[in-house]
Protein backbone atom coordinates (compact mmCIF):
# COMPACT_ATOMS: atom_id res chain seq x y z
CA UNK A 1 0.00 0.00 0.00
CA UNK A 2 2.58 2.41 0.89
CA UNK A 3 4.65 1.81 -2.33
CA UNK A 4 2.09 2.33 -4.24
CA UNK A 5 1.38 5.38 -2.93
CA UNK A 6 4.76 6.82 -2.92
CA UNK A 7 4.55 5.87 -6.43
CA UNK A 8 1.94 8.15 -6.62
CA UNK A 9 4.19 10.94 -5.04
CA UNK A 10 6.92 10.12 -7.33
CA UNK A 11 4.20 11.15 -10.62
CA UNK A 12 2.70 14.23 -8.57
CA UNK A 13 6.40 15.70 -8.13
CA UNK A 14 7.79 14.70 -11.63
CA UNK A 15 5.02 15.95 -13.77
CA UNK A 16 4.81 19.30 -11.51
CA UNK A 17 8.65 19.89 -12.43
CA UNK A 18 7.93 18.87 -15.80
CA UNK A 19 5.28 21.68 -15.67
CA UNK A 20 7.62 24.24 -14.25
CA UNK A 21 10.15 23.20 -17.16
CA UNK A 22 7.68 23.52 -19.67
CA UNK A 23 6.67 27.20 -18.59
CA UNK A 24 10.50 28.15 -18.44
CA UNK A 25 10.78 26.73 -22.16
CA UNK A 26 7.60 29.09 -22.88
CA UNK A 27 8.99 31.70 -21.78
CA UNK A 28 12.38 31.46 -23.73
CA UNK A 29 10.12 30.68 -26.43
CA UNK A 30 7.04 33.01 -26.78
CA UNK A 31 7.36 36.07 -28.38
CA UNK A 32 5.75 38.65 -26.14
CA UNK A 33 5.02 39.71 -22.93
CA UNK A 34 1.01 38.79 -23.19
CA UNK A 35 2.30 34.49 -24.28
CA UNK A 36 5.02 34.43 -21.93
CA UNK A 37 2.59 35.50 -19.16
CA UNK A 38 -0.10 33.37 -20.58
CA UNK A 39 2.55 30.48 -20.41
CA UNK A 40 3.51 31.34 -16.72
CA UNK A 41 0.33 32.11 -15.44
CA UNK A 42 -0.67 28.91 -15.78
CA UNK A 43 2.23 26.02 -16.06
CA UNK A 44 3.74 26.89 -12.94
CA UNK A 45 0.90 27.60 -10.76
CA UNK A 46 -0.40 23.77 -11.36
CA UNK A 47 3.44 22.88 -11.44
CA UNK A 48 4.16 24.49 -7.76
CA UNK A 49 0.67 23.10 -6.85
CA UNK A 50 1.47 19.72 -7.98
CA UNK A 51 4.41 19.39 -6.49
CA UNK A 52 3.25 20.55 -2.63
CA UNK A 53 0.76 18.03 -3.10
CA UNK A 54 3.09 15.39 -3.88
CA UNK A 55 5.58 16.56 -0.53
CA UNK A 56 1.84 17.15 1.52
CA UNK A 57 1.12 13.32 0.57
CA UNK A 58 4.86 12.41 1.01
CA UNK A 59 4.85 12.96 4.74
CA UNK A 60 1.42 12.18 5.00
CA UNK A 61 2.16 8.59 4.23
CA UNK A 62 5.85 7.87 5.59
CA UNK A 63 5.76 10.03 8.79
CA UNK A 64 1.98 10.38 9.27
CA UNK A 65 2.14 13.87 9.55
CA UNK A 66 -0.77 16.03 8.75
CA UNK A 67 1.19 19.09 7.22
CA UNK A 68 -2.01 21.74 7.30
CA UNK A 69 0.16 24.81 6.26
CA UNK A 70 0.91 22.69 2.71
CA UNK A 71 -2.43 22.59 1.71
CA UNK A 72 -2.80 25.94 3.03
CA UNK A 73 0.12 27.30 0.53
CA UNK A 74 -1.80 25.31 -2.54
CA UNK A 75 -4.96 26.89 -1.76
CA UNK A 76 -2.84 30.46 -1.70
CA UNK A 77 -0.72 29.72 -4.70
CA UNK A 78 -3.81 29.03 -6.47
CA UNK A 79 -5.56 32.14 -5.91
CA UNK A 80 -2.76 34.79 -6.04
CA UNK A 81 -0.54 33.36 -8.95
CA UNK A 82 -3.22 33.91 -11.64
CA UNK A 83 -3.90 37.67 -9.99
CA UNK A 84 -0.18 38.22 -10.45
CA UNK A 85 -0.27 37.76 -13.72
CA UNK A 86 -3.28 38.92 -14.68
CA UNK A 87 -1.91 42.55 -13.22
CA UNK A 88 1.57 42.27 -14.66
CA UNK A 89 -0.18 42.01 -18.26
CA UNK A 90 -2.67 44.78 -17.59
CA UNK A 91 0.61 46.89 -16.27
CA UNK A 92 1.82 46.04 -19.28
CA UNK A 93 -1.00 46.69 -21.86
CA UNK A 94 -1.68 50.45 -19.93
CA UNK A 95 2.34 50.98 -20.57
CA UNK A 96 1.93 50.04 -24.23
CA UNK A 97 4.03 47.31 -24.87
CA UNK A 98 3.40 46.08 -28.24
CA UNK A 99 1.83 43.43 -28.90
CA UNK A 100 3.24 40.40 -30.91
CA UNK A 101 3.09 41.14 -34.92
CA UNK A 102 1.06 38.44 -35.62
CA UNK A 103 -1.33 39.33 -33.43
CA UNK A 104 -5.20 39.54 -35.41
CA UNK A 105 -7.12 40.45 -32.29
CA UNK A 106 -7.30 43.53 -29.86
CA UNK A 107 -10.54 44.68 -27.87
CA UNK A 108 -9.46 46.75 -26.14
CA UNK A 109 -7.88 49.44 -28.45
CA UNK A 110 -10.10 52.26 -27.88
CA UNK A 111 -9.67 52.09 -24.18
CA UNK A 112 -5.86 52.18 -24.01
CA UNK A 113 -6.32 55.08 -26.75
CA UNK A 114 -8.18 57.04 -24.26
CA UNK A 115 -6.13 57.25 -21.43
CA UNK B 1 -6.19 51.52 -9.36
CA UNK B 2 -10.12 50.57 -9.39
CA UNK B 3 -9.72 46.94 -9.90
CA UNK B 4 -12.63 44.53 -8.91
CA UNK B 5 -10.07 41.21 -9.53
CA UNK B 6 -7.09 43.04 -7.08
CA UNK B 7 -9.82 43.73 -4.37
CA UNK B 8 -11.41 40.53 -4.40
CA UNK B 9 -8.72 38.79 -4.20
CA UNK B 10 -7.46 41.13 -1.88
CA UNK B 11 -10.36 40.51 0.43
CA UNK B 12 -9.75 36.68 0.69
CA UNK B 13 -6.10 36.51 1.20
CA UNK B 14 -5.56 38.46 3.72
CA UNK B 15 -7.29 37.10 6.61
CA UNK B 16 -5.42 33.60 5.25
CA UNK B 17 -2.07 35.58 5.74
CA UNK B 18 -3.91 37.17 9.53
CA UNK B 19 -4.03 33.54 10.74
CA UNK B 20 -0.50 32.18 9.37
CA UNK B 21 0.54 35.43 11.01
CA UNK B 22 -1.09 34.36 13.93
CA UNK B 23 -0.01 30.95 13.93
CA UNK B 24 3.49 31.43 13.68
CA UNK B 25 3.44 33.67 16.64
CA UNK B 26 1.73 31.10 18.95
CA UNK B 27 4.03 28.09 17.27
CA UNK B 28 7.41 29.77 17.94
CA UNK B 29 8.00 27.65 21.33
CA UNK B 30 7.62 24.41 20.00
CA UNK B 31 8.17 24.69 15.87
CA UNK B 32 10.01 27.54 13.60
CA UNK B 33 8.30 30.58 14.25
CA UNK B 34 7.84 33.55 17.09
CA UNK B 35 7.48 37.43 17.79
CA UNK B 36 9.78 38.58 14.70
CA UNK B 37 8.47 36.47 11.78
CA UNK B 38 4.88 36.29 12.68
CA UNK B 39 4.74 40.47 13.17
CA UNK B 40 6.71 40.52 9.60
CA UNK B 41 3.74 38.64 8.47
CA UNK B 42 0.90 40.67 10.12
CA UNK B 43 3.01 43.87 8.62
CA UNK B 44 2.71 42.02 5.15
CA UNK B 45 -1.24 41.62 5.16
CA UNK B 46 -1.74 45.12 6.17
CA UNK B 47 0.77 46.21 3.44
CA UNK B 48 -1.62 44.65 1.20
CA UNK B 49 -4.50 46.46 1.53
CA UNK B 50 -1.96 49.21 1.51
CA UNK B 51 -1.16 48.46 -1.81
CA UNK B 52 -4.85 47.33 -2.92
CA UNK B 53 -7.24 50.87 -0.92
CA UNK B 54 -5.47 54.03 -0.46
CA UNK B 55 -3.54 55.24 3.02
CA UNK B 56 -6.90 56.92 4.37
CA UNK B 57 -9.14 54.13 3.89
CA UNK B 58 -6.60 51.53 5.41
CA UNK B 59 -6.59 54.13 8.26
CA UNK B 60 -9.96 53.84 8.24
CA UNK B 61 -10.03 50.24 8.53
CA UNK B 62 -8.02 49.99 11.51
CA UNK B 63 -7.52 53.01 13.21
CA UNK B 64 -4.31 52.37 15.14
CA UNK B 65 -1.61 55.10 15.48
CA UNK B 66 1.24 52.71 14.97
CA UNK B 67 3.98 54.48 16.91
CA UNK B 68 1.68 53.84 20.36
CA UNK B 69 1.54 50.10 18.94
CA UNK B 70 5.61 50.64 19.39
CA UNK B 71 5.46 52.08 23.08
CA UNK B 72 2.81 49.47 23.85
CA UNK B 73 5.41 46.40 22.51
CA UNK B 74 8.41 48.20 24.54
CA UNK B 75 5.98 48.36 27.49
CA UNK B 76 4.81 44.82 27.21
CA UNK B 77 8.86 43.01 27.19
CA UNK B 78 9.84 45.45 29.81
CA UNK B 79 7.02 44.65 31.73
CA UNK B 80 8.02 40.59 31.56
CA UNK B 81 10.92 41.04 32.42
CA UNK B 82 10.72 43.47 35.37
CA UNK B 83 7.51 41.49 37.08
CA UNK B 84 10.19 39.02 38.04
CA UNK B 85 12.13 41.18 40.58
CA UNK B 86 8.32 41.16 42.47
CA UNK B 87 9.09 37.35 42.87
CA UNK B 88 12.76 38.06 44.16
CA UNK B 89 14.35 36.35 40.92
CA UNK B 90 17.08 37.79 38.90
CA UNK B 91 15.93 40.03 35.53
CA UNK B 92 14.67 38.28 32.72
CA UNK B 93 13.98 35.23 34.51
CA UNK B 94 10.51 33.21 32.92
CA UNK B 95 7.67 31.35 34.59
CA UNK B 96 5.70 28.67 33.53
CA UNK B 97 2.84 26.61 34.37
CA UNK B 98 0.18 23.83 33.60
CA UNK B 99 -3.00 25.10 33.54
CA UNK B 100 -6.23 23.44 33.09
CA UNK B 101 -8.64 25.58 30.79
CA UNK B 102 -12.29 25.09 30.19
CA UNK B 103 -12.12 24.66 26.60
CA UNK B 104 -8.50 23.48 25.69
CA UNK B 105 -7.69 21.42 27.98
CA UNK B 106 -4.08 21.05 29.35
CA UNK B 107 -2.09 24.12 28.40
CA UNK B 108 1.10 25.46 29.51
CA UNK B 109 1.34 29.26 29.95
CA UNK B 110 4.81 30.65 29.74
CA UNK B 111 5.75 34.26 30.60
CA UNK B 112 7.62 33.91 27.30
CA UNK B 113 5.01 34.48 24.97
CA UNK B 114 4.09 38.04 27.03
CA UNK B 115 7.15 38.93 25.82
CA UNK B 116 7.30 37.59 22.40
CA UNK B 117 3.87 39.58 22.42
CA UNK B 118 5.91 42.88 22.92
CA UNK B 119 8.22 41.50 20.17
CA UNK B 120 5.12 41.38 17.65
CA UNK B 121 3.53 44.29 18.44
CA UNK B 122 7.06 46.63 17.87
CA UNK B 123 8.10 44.44 14.98
CA UNK B 124 4.10 45.32 13.27
CA UNK B 125 4.75 48.91 14.51
CA UNK B 126 8.02 50.28 13.38
CA UNK B 127 7.31 48.19 10.01
CA UNK B 128 4.31 50.36 9.17
CA UNK B 129 5.28 53.54 10.34
CA UNK B 130 8.13 53.26 8.23
CA UNK B 131 6.08 52.17 5.21
CA UNK B 132 3.62 54.80 5.87
CA UNK B 133 6.16 57.79 6.75
CA UNK B 134 7.36 56.99 2.92
CA UNK B 135 4.34 56.71 1.39
CA UNK B 136 2.72 60.02 2.45
CA UNK B 137 5.95 62.06 1.25
CA UNK B 138 5.10 63.23 -2.14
Amino acid sequence: MKEIANILVMIFILSGSLLTLLSAIGVIRLPDVYTRSHAIGKSTTLGIMSILLGTFLYFFINDNHFEAPLLLSIAFVFMTSPVASHLISRAAYYSRVELWEKTVRDDLKHKRNEG
Amino acid sequence: MNNVILRTITAVVVPIIALFSIQLFFAGHYYPGGGFIGGLMAAGAIVLLLIVFDIRTVRKMIPINYQWLIGTGLLFAVGTSAGSLLFNVPFLTHAYRYVHLPLLGKTSLHTAVLFDTGVYLVVVGITLVIIETIGESD
